[in-house]
């Protein structure tokens, strides 16, 4: 793991790729959640 | 210019990221990057530039750039203060006026082909790369042309080329990786530099190289690598013999890489997704719940007037029924009375 | 002669209309010289000054006044406050043709127009804030498109498909407030990235949430304005429900923005303590903070106050005008004035007619659109068919 990031920039732009997909999934799920969530709810 | 304001994001991101990586990555607060091990750069020693500007006519043939308007023997350019532009990639800067027995001192203004590009971390397409040899590079197949990286960069050093209708390009200085260090050859300035101003060589052995000049002719030297640590290192290092302020450096930029000032902000960019809809739905949430219960304490505040409307109404009804009742009991007796008086009377005329 | 003014009917020749006119063919000469002659043909950009106004007030400006599309949005369908409802669908309406410009006004600046979609289609840059403004100014862009759909379909007598737009308006809201929160943010964030250009006074690690707050400020002022301007000019078009909830929507908003003016305030003075910058307010830059922030921001809190204190509708109206003249001001000094303090002012900017007229042919579209709409769509009035349908279940 040491060694696959030389610099600041490297390292900023793999873990933001990850923090990009993430926060579609992110929207995505919390979104089905709160269906799930109120889904038993009377209107 | 602020302290970092990480620390709540710092912690957050720390904890959570330091149990899933163990003791390698943080979330690029606490770690520190070393660079590219062996990254070639360029020292720059001005106490030997004689300002010829031989090696501004070799980056000029080098890179195959547009003849400039003064031919580069016309020394008298250098009377004016200039900036890197579309058609210069590197400029050689006199300073007269400044206390210097050996005479001008001049400034050498190109890329300085950071350690951590602030260009590279502003630009949204990726069009830079700092690649491992050192050279930061750019790439013009992908570039949209919004000049971030001229925002960004704190050297002001990246030129768009603005008559372009339709491939307006960025220019800069190349370290001349593609037409040069890819074959292992110098970058044309170095090689063509008459008093050998320039050094190339790994960044590490340059440094040796600086500080052993200094440590030979202290009073030609200023005890400073300028490029050391200035927005994080570069690999183009300067050796002076004066303030580089007085050569048009600036020595207020400050040791924090690019990359560095703009992490927080894109740290909260998740944070805020994950959080926003527990906020905004929990509100939203309260929100109906209060409205239902207005509406049902309205529903029911309505259904209590009406019921006792109608009871007040049924009372008064039947009220009004007894008292009916009454009458009509009053009245019958009356009527009965009368009878039994006038049946009395007539029994009484029929007696006498 | 007909009593009834069709759009048929009415002449063509008002003053807005020739005046419209006039900047509309200047503006498509000047589109034509810019994309024959490239940037340097209409614009006075230079390598030391590679953002202009474009930027300034197009792209930092026009996203900050649209914003009163999620603040509305925000306080209807969030919090619930229903009596603002009828401010909703104008409010949505400029934050879409503000983005729509803004949007435009991008293809006027960046070099290759066309590449506009490479970080999202061939190469990403996600170390860039950049990045991040761009994808969240294009969702949001079409966030406000689809909650602007349902007037356009009831305007297009398209019941099913408007009946169906309708259902996503609280996922839309929602989404669309976290777009607003972060791009509006990013955008001052895009400066974190040189400190060594930007004055001290305005550079701040917190310029993310100075701008934040500053577009709810703006949001709440600009439909003040927004709405004083229509009733103007379109009364006509205004339905009883409009013209009863306008005054409790200008009541109600500038006493929000009192309260958010104070506390961006009191930010600000926080932020000038952490940074130690004290010293620095005695300069003529110094001078020149304290006049934004409290000569327009200040005088606007305190009036906003009084105002809504005393019921007073029309100190609230100006106070709105003059709020959005504080936010401008911030915008234009954050990206042009305290932008490149440093450098000696014959190499400061400044823009040409051409970039000027290129901007106000910009607004002048987006005034020439806004009153399209909202002359034929239900937009200020409610369309009958629909009179009660959004009243059910929380659509818009």
């Amino acid at each position: 793991m040491d060694n696959i990031f030389f610099t600041l920039h490297e390292f900023l732009l793999h873990t933001e790729n990850f923090t990009y997909l993430l926060i579609v999934a992110t929207l995505v799920g919390i979104a089905g959640f709160w269906y799930f969530l109120t889904g038993g709810d009377e209107d | 210019m602020a302290i970092s304001r990480r620390k709540f994001l710092g912690w957050l991101t720390a904890t959570g990221l330091s149990s899933a990586f163990g003791k390698t990555a943080h979330a690029g607060t606490t770690k520190h990057f070393e660079g590219h091990p062996d990254s070639l750069g360029v020292l720059y020693d001005n106490t030997k530039c004689i300002g010829c500007r031989t090696c501004e006519a070799a980056c000029n043939r080098v890179n195959d750039l547009p003849p400039p308007d003064r031919p580069f023997d016309d020394l008298s350019v250098l009377d004016k203060k200039r900036r890197t532009d579309a058609k210069k990639y590197m400029i050689i800067n006199k300073y007269d006026h400044i206390r210097n027995p050996k005479g001008p001192l001049h400034a050498r203004i190109g890329c300085n082909h950071c350690l951590e590009p602030a260009c590279a971390s502003s630009c949204f397409v990726r069009a830079y790369t700092k690649t491992k040899e050192g050279a930061v590079t750019y790439d013009s197949s992908v570039c949209v042309g919004c000049r971030y990286c001229m925002i960004a960069c704190p050297f002001n050093i990246p030129t768009f080329e603005y008559d372009s209708a339709f491939t307006p390009r960025i220019r800069k200085c190349t370290m001349c990786y593609d037409t040069r260090l890819v074959k292992g050859e110098l970058p044309g300035c170095v090689e063509e530099c008459p008093t050998e101003s320039f050094t190339f060589g790994r960044r590490e052995d340059l440094f040796k190289i600086a500080h052993e000049r200094i440590r030979r002719y202290p009073r030609r030297y200023l005890d400073h690598i300028y490029g050391e640590n200035e927005m994080g290192g570069t690999s183009w290092l300067y050796l002076s013999g004066v303030a580089f302020k007085k050569i048009g450096m600036r020595e207020d930029l400050g040791v924090t890489p690019a990359p560095a000032l703009t992490a927080s902000a894109l740290a909260s960019v998740p944070m805020v997704v994950g959080t926003w809809p527990l906020l905004l739905m929990g509100i939203y949430a309260v929100s109906k719940r209060k409205e239902k219960i207005a509406t049902e304490e309205k529903e029911q505040a309505l259904a209590d007037t009406i019921a006792q409307a109608k009871a007040e109404a049924d009372l008064k009804i039947s009220e009004a029924w007894q008292k009916a009742e009454k009458e009509k009991e009053k009245a019958v007796e009356t009527a009965v009375r009368k009878a039994l008086e006038e049946a009395a009377e007539t029994e009484n005329e029929e007696s006498s | 002669m007909s009593q009834e003014a069709t759009t048929a009917n009415r002449s063509f020749i008002t003053p807005f209309n020739i005046i419209a006119s006039i900047i509309v063919l200047i503006g498509l000469f000047l589109t034509v010289r810019r994309f024959s002659g490239g940037l340097g043909a209409v614009t006075n950009l230079s390598d030391n000054n590679a953002w202009g106004i474009w930027i300034g007030f197009d792209l930092l400006t026009g996203v900050a006044l649209a914003a009163g599309g999620y603040v509305t949005a925000a306080a209807v369908y969030i919090f619930g406050m229903k009596k603002y409802h009828s401010a909703v669908r104008p409010a949505v309406l400029t934050g879409f043709l503000g983005y729509a410009l803004v949007v435009l006004a991008l293809h006027y600046d960046v070099g290759r127009p066309w590449r506009l979609p490479y970080p999202f289609v061939v190469q990403q840059g996600t170390t860039s804030v950049l990045f991040e403004v761009a994808a969240c100014v294009a969702l949001y862009l079409t966030v406000l498109f689809l909650e602007f759909s349902p007037a356009a379909l009831e305007w297009l007598g398209l019941k099913r498909a408007r009946n169906l737009a309708v259902k996503f308006t609280l996922v839309l809201v929602v989404f669309g407030i976290i777009l607003s929160t972060l791009h509006q943010s990013s955008l001052g964030a895009l400066f974190l990235i040189a400190p060594s250009k930007l004055h001290p006074l305005w550079y701040s690690s917190f310029i993310p949430i100075y701008f934040f707050v500053s577009s709810i400020i703006a949001g709440l002022s600009m439909v003040i304005f927004e709405s004083t301007l229509s009733y103007r000019f379109f009364s006509s078009k205004m339905d009883e429900t409009h013209l009863k909830e306008k005054d409790d929507i200008a009541l109600g908003f500038g006493k929000a923005a009192a309260y958010v003016i104070a506390g961006y305030i009191a930010i600000q003075i926080m932020g000038l303590g952490a940074d130690n910058d004290w010293h620095l307010l005695g300069s003529l830059y110094g001078l020149w903070y304290l006049v934004e922030l409290f000569g327009f921001f200040g005088v606007s809190c305190l009036l906003y106050a009084i105002g809504a204190r005393e019921k007073n509708l029309k100190l609230i109206r100006w106070t709105a005008a003059w709020t959005v003249l504080g936010v401008i001001m911030n915008r234009f000094n954050v990206s042009l004035i305290a932008f490149n303090w440093q450098l000696p002012s014959s190499d400061r900017y400044f823009p040409s007619w051409m970039e000027i007229g290129i901007s106000v042919f910009l607004v002048t579209l987006g005034l020439i659109a806004f009153r399209f709409i909202v002359t034929r769509m239900p937009i200020l009035y409610e369309h009958p068919d629909y009179r009660d349908a959004h009243r059910a279940k929380g659509g818009s």
